[in-house]
């Protein structure tokens, strides 16, 4: 206990001492962490619409004209299960597309609530044999009538998870580099302070403090550095995504046939993952700059 | 006490220590003499475990320090209390938290060090002036609270690298008469020194150390031909 106490004592009196160089890592690891919370959030997104996509596509949808009756809609359900391949086909009607979109959306249907009509169309939903079928399956709808658009493609859920995939890739490329100079500037911080009192380490280490005594408090100047730079970056994330869900969810769903990651979500993940980051970023850097101080 | 069992220290070709016996006892006052360069500062810093000896062994109390492992460093040179020509105190804390520092560095409650700080002050003489910064006090004074910094812990060894040098002749010799006091308490010291005066009046054990290798090791005075 007292050596916790001696230790936060004197990483506090460090941080106080060395305050610009404290606040310049604390905002360079908070720009750090806006950039990681902007692509978090654009991931998270993206994979939801890929999710939303790859269910969607898994059948072939048939999205019928509006001047098409409930009447006429089963008649062409009817005809379209006598079609080679055609395994099931089922009719929804404005109404059923509807309730399955929000179903589909759990949590996020209440952005449906908002829609002013029902936007979706009657559908009919085929499910083929194999997907390798349904390019034929959709030439044979071809002639129909009444039908506004077919959707089926597999290869556009291939392409979905391509783009994602370089998403993800190109996102953890940088978030790496961003994490690499984060760790360097508090080292750089934290190495002011440690030769500010190289002398007084080196005493300690003659008068026979261990290494943990010494690296203690640096430490933990690391480590609150870490962590104010992630709260506020928490904050200024959680609040944007806020904000921004509300302005743009609606015409988020219009645009891509997806709703937005909830807002609760975002916050939570962002404050765990934030904050671990700031308290390893923080450790690591001043951990980094004791090495050449305690070899003596 | 200590021991030194055939050391050698070498930097590179350079032979700082070469095949050293030396044994001093508990309770004595020894005095390592020899010229600038001659191996003594790499003795002490063998003693500490600041380096590693190249060859043979070496004991302080019932370790031997040339085989601890580095997480039993700190707790060997609690052991051992230091003195310095420069005194290096730390010139933002008072005479008083120079010494509590020490304390602190061992875990030492606040109880413990608001008794034993003053007590250890007063011991030294300068159990008036605990209020000041180093800079306030005269160089002799400086090294006072040096040596209390250094005995706080009660370490069984007081090693004092030239604690004489930066001190005028008068100062040096009510330094020494509290080293002699330390000494008469029990405490082992091992003084490294240039001050011949010193050496030949104080009449204690004096290990003259060239080239790396003990050339004379005798009671009495700096150099033999002044020997009795």
């Amino acid at each position: 206990m007292r050596a916790i106490s001696y230790t936060v004592k004197q990483a506090f009196s460090q941080i106080v001492r060395n305050k610009n160089m404290s606040t310049a890592s604390v905002f360079a690891i908070t720009a750090m962490m806006l950039i990681l919370g902007m692509f978090f959030t654009i991931m998270v997104n993206v994979n939801l619409m890929a999710e939303n996509a790859q269910e969607q596509f898994d059948t072939i949808q048939v999205y019928l004209a509006e001047d098409v009756t409930d009447q006429q809609g089963i008649e062409m359900t009817a005809m379209i299960k006598n079609i080679e391949h055609v395994k099931d086909a089922v009719y929804l009607t404005k109404d059923d597309a509807m309730e399955m979109m929000k179903e589909r959306w759990g949590e996020n249907a209440y952005l449906l609530d908002g829609l002013s009509g029902n936007p979706f169309p009657a559908t009919i939903e085929i499910t083929s044999d194999d997907l390798q079928y349904e390019q034929e399956i959709a030439a044979e709808l071809d002639d129909m009538e009444g039908i506004e658009q077919i959707k089926f493609y597999q290869e556009v859920i291939d392409k979905i998870l391509t783009i994602t995939g370089y998403i993800e890739k190109g996102a953890l490329a940088l978030i790496t580099v961003l994490i690499i100079v984060s760790i360097i500037v508090v080292s750089n911080t934290i190495k002011l302070t440690v030769h500010a009192r190289e002398k007084e380490i080196q005493i300690m280490k003659y008068v026979g403090a261990t290494n943990w005594f010494v690296r203690g408090p640096f430490l933990v100047e690391g480590i609150i550095i870490g962590f104010i730079a992630s709260v506020i970056a928490a904050a200024i994330v959680g609040f944007a995504y806020y904000k921004f869900v509300d302005i743009f969810a609606a015409k988020f769903l219009i645009l891509f046939s997806s709703g937005m990651v909830p807002y609760e979500f975002i916050i939570n993940n962002i404050v765990i993952i934030f904050v671990a980051l700031g308290v390893c970023i923080g450790s690591l850097g001043s951990i980094l700059s004791m090495r050449r101080f305690l070899h003596a | 006490m200590i021991e030194f069992q055939n050391v050698t220290k070498k930097y590179g070709n350079n032979v700082a220590v070469e095949n050293l016996d030396l044994k001093i006892e508990k309770g004595e006052f020894v005095f390592l003499v020899g010229p600038s360069g001659a191996g003594k500062s790499t003795c002490i810093k063998l003693l500490m475990k600041e380096i590693e000896a190249d060859e043979g062994k070496i004991f302080v109390g019932d370790r031997e320090v040339t085989d601890l492992p580095n997480r039993l460093v700190p707790a060997h040179r609690r052991n051992i209390g230091i003195v310095f020509q420069d005194f290096r105190l730390l010139p933002k804390k008072t005479v008083y938290e120079n010494v509590a520092f020490a304390m602190n560095i061992v875990h030492a409650s606040g109880k413990e060090i608001r008794k034993q700080v003053p007590q250890v002050l007063s011991l030294v003489g300068i159990n008036t002036k605990a209020e000041m910064y180093p800079h306030q006090l005269s160089a002799g004074e400086q090294q006072r609270v040096a040596i209390a910094r250094a005995i706080v812990n009660n370490p069984s060894v007081l090693i004092a690298d030239e604690p004489t040098g930066n001190l005028d002749p008068d100062t040096a010799w009510e330094i020494m008469d509290l080293l002699t006091t330390i000494n008469e308490k029990g405490t082992t010291i091992v003084m490294v020194t240039h001050a011949k005066d010193i050496v030949d009046r104080m009449g204690k054990r004096v290990v003259a150390i060239e080239h790396g290798k003990i050339v004379r090791d005798a009671e009495g005075a700096y150099r033999e031909d002044e020997s009795n």
